[in-house]
């Protein structure tokens, strides 16, 4: 029988979440890695019992934790006993060092961004927003991180190597942090193009690279934001959400920071979709598991007021079950987790009263 | 000489490196804050990064170092460590800064 394992990333730790297919008994495991922020879990398609996590702290920084167990058991990556040194004899422990590259062979030397005052500031490795596993290899996985720039490990986590040419584009120095920072919190791989990624940056926008990460391009064609001197610059959108139905990978749909937007030609271009949304600003954005034009969203009133009842829904918080009807699942910073079995239709709490929830993943277990 | 040096982790620090209280760290003389932390972070590799930055090796702004009642914070990590914390008779303390309120 089905089971479904929701992974929930809060401000005080992880919980995971498991039900059998008819998910009306859900039974809550955690609080793993309590005290840290879990900025996000995910688990790798291609071995669901592989889970990585992103654990950080402003006092002791980063950290990546992957379980191999389905969440039973942690370890950070590379620091079991056998893997503790290098045939070189220089200790390990790799696994949370995310150094910016600066080489000439690989991308330029590392720019600067704009700060909030409008002048420039240099880039500062801050935490793991978003952990992206690869589609093909469990030990392959990508990293997006604040300030914005995408990882890459091939080694299951153990060591992190920056794909330069994102950051080391043309237009890094127009790129500028959101109210949350300047995070990198989006990845989409492309089930039929294993070359072709699409990422989002708040607050710099869309890229996409069609060579495996060597190049990029801002793809923002169509995106018009108020507070930009150029409404409709090439970068500076603060994108907070990009999705996309795995059938149909070029047909994009954007939260922006106000629009909900759509992409037929895989960002090329932009129009609005808000439609009769009571507002149109929030954070997620999600599709259904089987109707590729049903998509979800939560209206927040405003920029300036952002507390829907029980609290925000945040970027990374909500997510589907592929079950028949399609489950849909998503936190609140007030603790919650609200579920829908039926597509939406119903909702309802399957854990109350944890700390602020930061992510949600959903895996669908046959 | 090699020196058997006491280390106190903050709780969060224990739990990611398996530590139940205490741990020992033996160190040749000249005991300092450096030579500490290198020993450190060999024994318990998943430290690295969390105490001090990966590159720099400047210690994170919210972690203090505290040995015989002062705050060594601010010291040269070359400084020779206090004659107590190289004889093990008062630990060497690492301590997550109070924040917040």
């Amino acid at each position: 029988m089905s089971k479904i394992r929701v992974l929930v990333g809060t401000r005080k730790g992880a919980f995971i979440l498991t039900s059998d297919g008819a998910r009306k008994r859900w039974k809550v495991r955690g609080p793993h890695f309590a005290g840290w922020e879990i900025y996000h879990m995910k688990d790798s398609p291609v071995d669901p019992d592989r889970i990585y996590a992103s654990q950080t702290s402003g006092w002791f920084g980063q950290i990546i934790q992957r379980s191999d167990d389905a969440g039973k058991t942690w370890k950070t990556p590379g620091s079991s006993p056998e893997e503790l040194k290098s045939p070189d004899g220089m200790t390990k422990g790799e696994s949370n060092k995310f150094v910016y590259d600066t080489s000439p062979e690989t991308g330029k030397p590392l720019t600067t961004h704009q700060w909030y005052d409008g002048t420039q500031h240099p880039w500062e490795f801050k935490r793991v927003w978003h952990l992206e596993p690869s589609l093909h290899d469990s030990d392959h996985v990508y990293a997006g991180v604040e300030d914005a720039a995408l990882f890459e490990s091939k080694d299951g986590g153990k060591s992190w190597h920056e794909l330069a040419g994102l950051r080391g584009s043309d237009t890094g120095p127009k790129w500028q942090p959101g109210a949350g920072g300047m995070c990198l919190h989006t990845i989409l791989l492309d089930p039929g193009n294993p070359n072709r990624i699409s990422i989002a940056i708040s607050a710099a926008g869309t890229f996409r690279t069609d060579d495996g990460g060597k190049t990029w391009k801002p793809i923002n064609y169509g995106l018009h934001s108020q507070f930009l001197p150029d409404p409709t610059a090439e970068v500076g959108h603060c994108v907070h959400r990009i999705a996309f139905h795995p059938s149909r990978p070029n047909t994009l749909f954007m939260q922006k920071h106000w629009d909900v937007m759509r992409s037929d030609n895989a960002g090329d271009s932009w129009q609005e979709v808000s439609g009769n949304l009571p507002t149109d600003f929030g954070f997620p954005i999600d599709v259904h598991a089987h109707e590729p034009e049903t998509i979800y969203v939560v209206p927040i009133k405003s920029d300036s007021e952002h507390y829907p009842p029980d609290g925000n829904v945040l970027r990374d918080a909500m997510s589907v079950d592929s079950l028949e009807p399609c489950g849909i699942y998503f936190g609140t910073t007030g603790g919650q987790v609200y579920a829908s079995a039926d597509a939406g239709d119903n909702w309802k709490p399957i854990v109350r009263d944890l700390p602020a929830v930061l992510s949600v993943e959903v895996q669908t277990l046959r | 000489m090699v020196n058997v040096i006491r280390i106190v982790l903050p709780p969060h620090l224990r739990t990611l490196a398996h530590v139940d209280g205490e741990t020992e760290l033996e160190i040749k003389t000249p005991v300092t804050q450096r030579s500490v932390l290198d020993a450190l972070e060999a024994k318990y590799p998943m430290l690295r990064g969390t105490i001090r930055d990966h590159v720099t090796l400047l210690r994170r702004p919210m972690v203090r170092f505290f040995a015989c009642g002062e705050d060594l914070s601010h010291d040269s990590p070359d400084t020779p460590l206090p004659d107590a914390i190289a004889s093990g008779s008062e630990p060497f303390l690492i301590i997550g800064a109070i924040a917040g309120g």
